[in-house]
């Protein structure tokens, strides 16, 4: 790891400021994907600015019909809050399934979302509930919030605050897991609000997460696996590599959809 | 240069580091406390587990700097003396290492897997807690067992974590 300097704001505002004088700087939250960068150096950042030290950051609130969840708040925080079990069980569900315990204990959903790798799980969580991304500067849907591979909605200076995830009646989500990294080879969040329903595909797109339409159509005229039997995902913007195919992901898509929508009907 | 200071198994610590330095750097390089292991430092199979603040992480992970005021639990903070931990004992006891390169990493994650889960653990779930946690010697069966025996030792009324 290249040296750099490091600072501990106390509040969203210095951490901005921070990053605004600190030309390349970078926000440092649970570490647990810009340390590994750095260590490869594949990322040299002249100063780090951790938010560990900011006041609230994290935590776990129920505010009207959302759930909103702080910035700095641990997955392993997630996965076993009672308000996160209540409220969207799938959502702890997912949390739970990330990483191992001790990444679990150290990474965070801001992380997650700003970071926005294309097998992350919270990307596809924050898609299919609806979520909108609170940062120091504006609200950001999550529709418009993943841009593309690594790449976010989010400005130069711009902190991810909270996110704050609409209640839904029914929710899931489903991981083929590759077994060496634990990311998601094929994963696939579905929600159901009302009449609308969301399908949301991690790992699998050349360009990061995104909604599957066709199944949402789908499962809009019956809530049910079975609404999506015989429904084949094109192989074309799927990504292929060592692990699986663009085929082999594709035809996962449907699979893990179906298993969604029998752990979301079942809760 | 940043001045850290800490407490590592019970001991108040300080030091003078770079803020680069990694948790585990600052372990075994300026406390000499080499139990901790680095087997990857690329944040995979789990070698480097500690207790920081009652949590088990990474130490390869993590920067010495974001560890200013925290508590530390490394495997030398577990033995009462000369009196092994139960999970220590139980490692022993149930062959769950060979070349021992894990095993503090192992032993550290199974004592937070009790610490979390408690004491009655089925197979399941500690073949699934223990994923973060690489062996390359002993195919983990006999960890799997040492880490249940060990779990049952702990809720008998065996000894918490000595530091803890
Ligand atoms: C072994 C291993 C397995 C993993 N498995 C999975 C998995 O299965 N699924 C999964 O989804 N993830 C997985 N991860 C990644 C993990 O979830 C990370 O914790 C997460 O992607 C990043 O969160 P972090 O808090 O660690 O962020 P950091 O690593 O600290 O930061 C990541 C990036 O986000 C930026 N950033 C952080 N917080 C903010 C903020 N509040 N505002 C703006 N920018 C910010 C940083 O500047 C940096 O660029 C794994 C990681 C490891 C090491
Ligand atoms: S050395 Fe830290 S995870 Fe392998
Ligand atoms: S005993 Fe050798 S790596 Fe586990």
């Amino acid at each position: 790891m290249y040296a750099f300097s490091y600072h501990q704001p106390k509040t969203v505002r210095q951490a901005a400021s921070l990053l605004a004088k600190n030309e390349d700087g970078k926000i440092l939250a649970g570490g647990q994907t810009l340390l590994p960068t750095m260590k490869q150096r594949l990322a040299a950042p002249p100063a780090l600015i951790d938010l560990s030290k900011v006041e609230g950051l994290s935590g776990i609130e129920l505010k009207g019909r959302s759930l909103v969840i702080g910035a700095m708040t641990k997955h392993a925080h997630v996965a076993t809050s009672e308000i996160v079990r209540q409220a969207i069980p799938g959502l702890a569900d997912m949390a739970g399934l990330i990483g191992d315990p001790a990444v679990r204990n150290r990474g965070t959903i801001g992380g997650s979302v700003a970071n926005n790798d294309p097998a992350a799980d919270y990307p596809a969580a924050c898609l299919a509930l609806g979520a909108t991304i609170i940062t120091n500067m504006r609200k950001v849907p999550a529709d418009q919030f993943f841009t593309g591979l690594f790449e976010t909605a989010l400005e130069p200076g711009e902190v991810v605050v909270k996110v704050a995830f609409p209640i839904v009646s029914k929710a899931a989500y489903a991981k083929f897991r590759n077994p060496a990294s634990r990311y998601a080879m094929v994963g696939v969040f579905v929600a159901k609000r009302g009449s609308d329903i969301r399908v949301a595909v991690t790992g699998a797109g050349a360009n990061g997460v995104f909604r599957a339409t066709a199944l949402e159509e789908a499962l809009k005229k019956r809530f049910s696996p079975k609404s999506l039997d015989g429904i084949s995902m094109p192989a074309t913007g799927i990504n292929g590599d060592i692990h699986a195919s663009p085929e082999y992901r594709a035809h996962l898509i449907t699979v893990m959809a179906k298993r969604a929508v029998t752990a979301a009907i079942g809760k | 240069m940043t001045m850290i200071s800490m407490t590592v198994n019970g001991k108040a610590v300080s030091g003078n580091v770079e803020p680069r330095t990694l948790l585990v750097q600052f372990l075994r390089e300026n406390l000499r406390l080499t139990g901790t292991h680095v087997g990857c430092d690329t944040s995979q199979c789990g070698a480097c587990v500690v207790h920081v603040d009652g949590a088990a992480v990474k130490s390869c992970t993590m920067l010495a700097v974001s560890c200013e005021g925290s508590h530390v639990t490394t495997i030398e903070g577990l033995a009462n003396g000369t009196e092994l931990h139960p999970m220590q004992a139980a490692f022993r006891e149930h062959h769950g290492l060979q070349c021992g390169f894990c095993t503090p990493g192992m032993i550290m994650t199974a004592v937070d897997i009790v610490n979390r889960k408690g004491s009655t653990l089925d197979e399941h779930t500690i073949r699934e807690e223990l994923e973060g946690n690489i062996c390359r010697c002993t195919g983990y069966h006999n960890i799997v067992k040492a880490v249940e025996a060990g779990a049952q030792a702990m809720g008998a009324g065996g000894m918490q974590a000595a530091a803890e």
